[in-house]
């Protein structure tokens, strides 16, 4: 796959997930907020979505409605053409304070999926050993959450996500908590893990740096109301790693997203 | 949930348990000091009689063939009217949780009532069921319940969503999400609904007993006052801290069994 441009929006391929005209609106004691009004999107087999946007722009509820948490107050989104309702194991979604079960070890989090999906416990058990292996925590199997430190939680939280074998990863600011260098490490670790299987992912964060170095496409969101306000393709070539950063196309790509998320931010400080 | 393998005790440890024995002596040390010197004093030493008399007193209801029969009644009403209470206040902190009606409508009230001492309506009780056992375990039954219902209540609404939603997106159901979601996350509080229960238990005993027992804890400590038998009255509330205590360290037990998985709270 070397030398694939990032740009992935080509006539003919499979569109994954549809989202049509969305739009959320919250009642709260201070009258109704519209987190999301007119948000349209089309997110492709195998892409990997980026969306960035100051805080309170929707990104979070977007990603709360794709996985199916909450529900859209107008407008639909679609999984393969199928009507979004409710959850399912489908769409696999990571949280930025990592969602792990304390009272159960790294194992028995792992396996709560496919427990869930009623596989017998032997199955249950190699499908966890699987994806724990796939994040390297091999010999944290029979520890409990409380003795991993942060960058280990979120990668049990996203070999659990894993364990169900999702079509898409929603992730919300996933290494958002973590320090810079477990945040470069897991980045790295979860672009090989994307260039390997190209499970479609849509990725929300604050951090363009983070966008620009996993996405193909960067969406750009702006606030009040929360409405898609740019796309920018990274046209830069797979496999990338923390070296992508110092190439002068990534730059360029940075300071110019970074440009429009200023903008917004300002506005939304007004 | 134990943890497979007892590791051995690292030295700061061994330093850590030998200070809290050392700590317990002292202060073991310091209340007897204030004791004896209150047992000396010309106008505390009638309520506070030194150890050996205490001691000494505390035969004569043996030989009176007092002490057991009360210890074992005390104990049979705290046991029947905290179970009822555990029983009940349990799935009403559920109701609780999770239908407003049912929350708007108890809460109130189990708040009202909370703060009633339990001396006070005693004898209505009384009044209603006759003596014997059965206003003692009722009584006991009610203060249980309101401590341990609130407290239970207020854990569930603590419950982190975030949790409820990652097992919603794994395919958890909603049996799923109670058996093992909401109740392994509930299981601290119910431990700490337990330990205040078992504390409202025992600190009603005294009001439960007040009227019409024939034997009892609470019962004796009022009989022994009107006699003035301070020997044995100190002996019996002695007796009812340490019951208290070895209670509390059995839930604390109990507590690092089941929570250990809770992230440690750090001792100031």
């Amino acid at each position: 796959m070397a030398g694939e441009t990032g740009r992935s929006v080509t006539p003919g391929e499979n569109v994954k997930i549809q989202i049509k005209d969305v739009k959320k609106e919250y009642h709260g004691d201070h009258g109704t907020t519209v987190a999301l009004n007119g948000v349209n999107l089309d997110i492709m087999e195998n892409e990997f979505i980026c969306v960035v946007g100051p805080s309170g722009c929707g990104k979070s509820t977007l990603l709360n409605v794709l996985a199916g948490l909450h529900e859209a107050s107008s407008g639909d989104c679609y999984l393969d053409g199928e009507r979004i309702v409710g959850t399912d194991v489908k769409r696999g979604v990571v949280f930025q304070q990592y969602a792990l079960f304390p009272w159960q070890t790294v194992i028995q989090n792992v396996m709560f999926g496919p427990q869930m999906r009623r596989l017998p416990k032997a199955e249950c058990e190699a499908i966890a050993r699987k994806y724990i292996k796939m994040v390297g925590l091999e010999d944290f199997e029979n520890s409990y959450p409380k003795e991993l430190s942060g960058g280990m939680k979120q990668r049990v939280a996203i070999a659990r996500a894993y364990a169900n074998n999702p079509e898409v990863l929603l992730m919300d600011e996933p290494f958002g908590a973590l320090d810079a260098q477990t945040r470069a490490q897991l980045q790295t670790e979860l672009l090989k893990t994307w260039e390997e299987e190209r499970k479609t992912c849509f990725f929300i964060t604050h951090d363009v740096d983070e966008a620009v170095l996993l996405a193909q496409r960067v969406v750009i969101m702006s606030a009040r109301p929360g409405r898609i306000k740019r796309i920018v393709d990274i046209d830069i070539p797979y496999p990338r790693d923390q070296g992508t950063k110092s190439q002068p196309r990534f730059m360029e790509l940075k300071a110019e997203i970074w440009n429009e998320v200023y903008q917004e931010y300002l506005e939304v400080r007004k | 949930m134990s943890r497979k393998h007892r590791r051995d005790l690292t030295h700061a440890e061994k330093m850590a348990v030998a200070s809290n024995w050392m700590w317990l002596a002292v202060s073991l040390a310091v209340a007897l000091l204030v004791w004896f010197g209150l047992s000396k004093g010309q106008k505390t030493g009638r309520s506070f009689p030194f150890i050996y008399a205490v001691a000494d007193g505390m035969k004569t209801m043996i030989e009176r063939d007092a002490l057991w029969s009360d210890f074992a009644s005390s104990m049979i009403s705290v046991a029947m009217g905290f179970g009822l209470g555990f029983v009940t206040a349990l799935p009403m902190a559920f109701l609780m949780a999770w239908y407003a009606p049912v929350r708007r409508i108890i809460e109130p009230w189990i708040n009202f009532i909370r703060n009633i001492p339990a001396l006070a309506y005693a004898p209505l009780i009384v009044i209603m069921l006759g003596v014997g056992r059965a206003p003692s375990v009722v009584l006991i039954w009610i203060c249980t319940f309101m401590t341990m219902c609130i407290t239970i209540f207020h854990g569930i609404r603590n419950i982190d969503n975030t949790l409820v939603k990652a097992a919603r997106v794994l395919g958890a159901n909603d049996m799923d999400i109670f058996f093992r979601i909401t109740l392994p996350a509930t299981v601290p509080f119910i431990l700490t609904a337990v330990r205040l229960g078992l504390s409202a238990g025992l600190t009603t005993l005294l009001a439960a007993e007040s009227t019409g027992a024939q034997a009892g804890l609470g019962m004796r400590i009022r009989t022994l006052q009107t006699t003035f038998e301070t020997n044995a009255m100190l002996g019996y509330i002695i007796l009812i801290g340490i019951i208290g205590t070895l209670l509390n360290t059995l839930v604390d037990f109990i507590e690092r069994r089941l929570t250990s998985w809770q992230e440690k709270r750090e001792e100031a």
